[in-house]
């Protein structure tokens, strides 16, 4: 297949003819790199499902704290204060993590062609990950946080969690030095990104913030830099890998521009790092720190357009995709997210928007487009993707894919639109100095009920989604070969 | 494959200025901070901020109850908000004000208000004329606030902290501490509900929070209007 928009003139890195195309590579091959990446991606993802389950318990509980306080507040492992931060960790450490890393891993294998060996190596950086994790969160619940919003983790956790990422990071590193394809698809550098920038960020954080000359606002700096990385970088890295890879794949043609794509890999790469001030706007800390970190998220933009105009123009004349396709249906809709999520983030940093919703459910809202809109969804739609192709057999239901989509999508957008309209109504009287700050309460709570009905219909996807997962990994499914879609193709349900 | 080095290259060295840029820059200006001396004829008559190696129990307690997680302690100047005229301070905080503190509980939301000042005795969350606004908020204020606070503020949405709490048999003559409660929250006759070390060192350390010393950097409101 020789379907590339134009040899690019060489920038630093360019594939002349993307990978995950024209490949050359054979049915027997994929087939031999599946097969060989079976055992470690199932165990990651399997994993991971079990962290989604266990974030949408604590995701349900904490919204109804906030509405209703005396919920659990008597038992001191489940009170608000303890109960968040294991919610934050879980969902970022656990659910986003683990299934990033499981899809990192079968994209590396599929794009370097290599067979994945020694995957014990995976699987027991897999372990040490969720013994630190685990650890982690029950030193939150026990009340031995570190107090640091996002680093609370105790320092154990974190160098178990690290020997685990060090495992999988360097595997991702010696895949790539392994690859038969010469020129390394755009996907393949984001995965670098991810693979490099992850235990940077996480070992320079937590060392940091435990030395003993470290005190006052800086280590509230250094934590808002690393949480900011985490979703500014690793999870916006490992998400657009997917999505380059599965929207040309499923439409079944190239992407729109390699050129594109190689501008807002190096924007993002430039910029995206340097956003970490932010979260700490209008605080006790130096304000170039802030215009700094404003400016770089302006200039974020142009990743931010390079990749809609690319994804969205790859699939331009395809778009009925979306009614026929699971992967394509979850995929897009994290392509949008990301554009929401970007803009908003856009829009919050300036200041004068920032000095309404800084303190408000605004952030939160922020931080679920990005965790939950664009990533576990775009997660969703890998797993749809990947998982038959390492069974050996289809999904079993279309149906079951689709209430699980009306799940994440319907509860999840409305999880984020009672958090934006909550912390926006709260904001604005927040500056409103004639509010009180009981009136200030009240306008945000009306929102909060309506946050807890949205936790329980994602509840009820995710419940599905990890029943159908289930049934894949006990082969109980339709016969492989042909993927299971909502309706076949050319059978158009929507005009 | 020849062109591999300089991607990874290029990745390590934007890693390394994000790296630069956010914490070791910071660090270098802000790390070594020391507290505001002011001398007079050669003696130094005021230092601020000192550290309070007191309060580290009840700070302990605000870290490992996520308190963090509702309650900000920083003052935003007015560009920013209304914080100086909802009473939560007369200026705002800057770096120097946390010098002392590790880990400084800056916070990120304001579901409940702002603990910055919650010490000094200017600090309120209510209008001024509001009827409803406790005389004082002192330490058996902050203790019955802790155990139930919608008894104090009928609007809260602060979890109760019951558990910091103990229910015990009076002997003798009831303790001085015993929580002063009425209606549906009184024990029955005979025994009292007194806090535990934890809930005392709490609002002992709530009561210690007061950043409203003047500092050069920043400019007071207070200084600034002095008419009021």
């Amino acid at each position: 297949m020789t379907a590339v928009a134009e040899p690019a003139p060489a920038p630093v890195i360019t594939a002349p003819v993307p990978p995950a195309w024209s490949s050359g590579m054979d049915a027997v091959e994929r087939a031999a790199i599946d097969a060989s990446a079976r055992g470690p991606v199932l165990f990651f993802l399997g994993n991971a499902v079990l962290w989604l389950l266990a974030t949408t318990v604590l995701g349900l509980i904490t919204s109804i704290q906030l509405h209703r306080p005396n919920f659990l507040a008597d038992i001191p492992w489940l009170t608000y204060g303890r109960l968040w931060p294991a919610y934050t960790n879980v969902i970022s450490y656990g659910w986003v993590s683990l299934s990033g890393m499981g899809v990192a891993i079968w994209l590396m294998a599929r794009l370097c062609r290599v067979q994945i060996r020694f995957g014990g190596v995976l699987v027991a950086g897999a372990i040490f990950w969720q013994i630190g994790l685990t650890f982690g969160v029950v030193s939150i619940l026990n009340g031995n946080s570190s107090g640091v919003e996002w680093l609370e983790i105790p320092a154990t956790s974190a160098v178990l969690m690290l020997i685990g990422y060090a495992l999988v990071g360097l595997w991702g590193l010696f895949f790539f030095g392994l690859r038969k394809q010469a020129s390394a698809y755009i996907s393949v550098w984001y995965l670098l990104g991810a693979f490099i920038w992850f235990p940077w960020v996480f070992a320079v954080s937590h060392l940091t913030k435990s030395l003993p000359q470290v005190h006052g606002v800086v280590q509230n700096l250094i934590a808002a830099w690393a949480s900011q990385s985490f979703i500014a970088v690793w999870v916006t890295a490992v998400g657009l890998a997917a999505a380059y890879y599965l929207i040309p794949k499923v439409v079944n043609r190239p992407i729109y521009s390699y050129n594109l794509a190689a501008i807002g890999f190096w924007a993002f790469m430039l910029f995206a790092g340097v956003t970490g001030a932010l979260r700490l706007s209008g605080g006790p800390v130096p304000a170039w720190l802030v215009t700094l970190s404003i400016s770089a998220n302006i200039l974020v933009l142009v990743q931010v357009i390079t990749v809609g105009v690319n994804l969205v123009a790859t699939m331009h004349g395809q778009h009925h995709m979306v009614y026929h396709s699971p992967t394509i249906r979850f995929t897009f809709f994290g392509v949008v997210s990301f554009l929401v999520g970007n803009g908003l983030g856009l829009f919050a940093s300036l200041r004068s928007f920032d000095a309404v919703v800084h303190f408000t459910q605004f952030q939160t809202a922020q931080l679920h487009v990005m965790l939950y809109a664009f990533f576990s969804m775009m997660m969703f739609g890998a797993i749809y993707y990947i998982l038959p192709r390492l069974v050996g057999c289809e999904w079993l239901s279309s149906s079951m894919i689709t209430l699980h989509f009306y799940g994440s999508a319907y509860g999840g957008g409305m999880m984020i639109a009672m958090l934006l309209f909550g912390g926006l109504a709260s904001g604005l009287s927040l500056i409103d100095p004639h509010a009180t700050f009981a009136q200030i309460i009240q306008i945000g709570a009306v929102y909060l009920p309506g946050r807890s009905i949205a936790w329980v219909i994602i509840g009820i996807g995710h419940l599905i989604f990890a029943l159908h997962f289930a049934l894949m990994l006990l082969r109980i499914g339709q016969p492989g070969g042909q993927p299971t879609l909502f309706a076949p193709i050319g059978e158009e349900t929507h005009p | 494959m020849n062109r591999s080095l300089p991607l990874i290259a290029w990745i390590i060295a934007s890693f390394a200025l994000s790296t630069y840029a956010l914490v070791i820059i910071p660090q270098h200006q802000i790390g070594g901070l020391q507290p505001q001396f002011v001398e007079e004829e050669g003696k130094v008559i005021d230092i601020y901020p000192i550290q309070n190696l007191a309060m580290e129990k009840g700070r302990a307690v605000y870290k490992s109850e996520g308190c963090v997680y509702c309650h900000s302690q920083q003052v935003r100047d007015p560009q920013n908000g209304t914080d100086l005229e909802r009473g939560w301070g007369e200026r705002r905080t800057v770096a120097r004000d946390y010098i002392f503190e590790q880990p400084s509980f800056l916070g990120s939301t304001r579901l409940g208000p702002d603990l910055a000042n919650a010490g000094s005795p200017k600090w309120r969350n209510e209008d001024l004329d509001d009827p409803r606004k406790p005389v004082k908020r002192d330490r058996a204020w902050h203790l019955l606030h802790l155990y139930h606070p919608t008894a104090v503020i009928t609007e809260s949405n602060m979890p109760p902290y019951r558990y910091l709490f103990e229910k015990r048999k009076i002997s003798g003559q009831q303790s001085a501490d015993a929580l002063n409660l009425s209606g549906a929250d009184a024990p029955e006759p005979g025994y009292e509900i007194v806090p535990k070390a934890e809930a005392k060192a709490l609002a002992d350390y709530l009561l210690s929070l007061n950043r409203s010393h003047p500092l050069n950097e920043v400019k007071s409101a207070a200084a600034e209007a002095p008419k009021k």
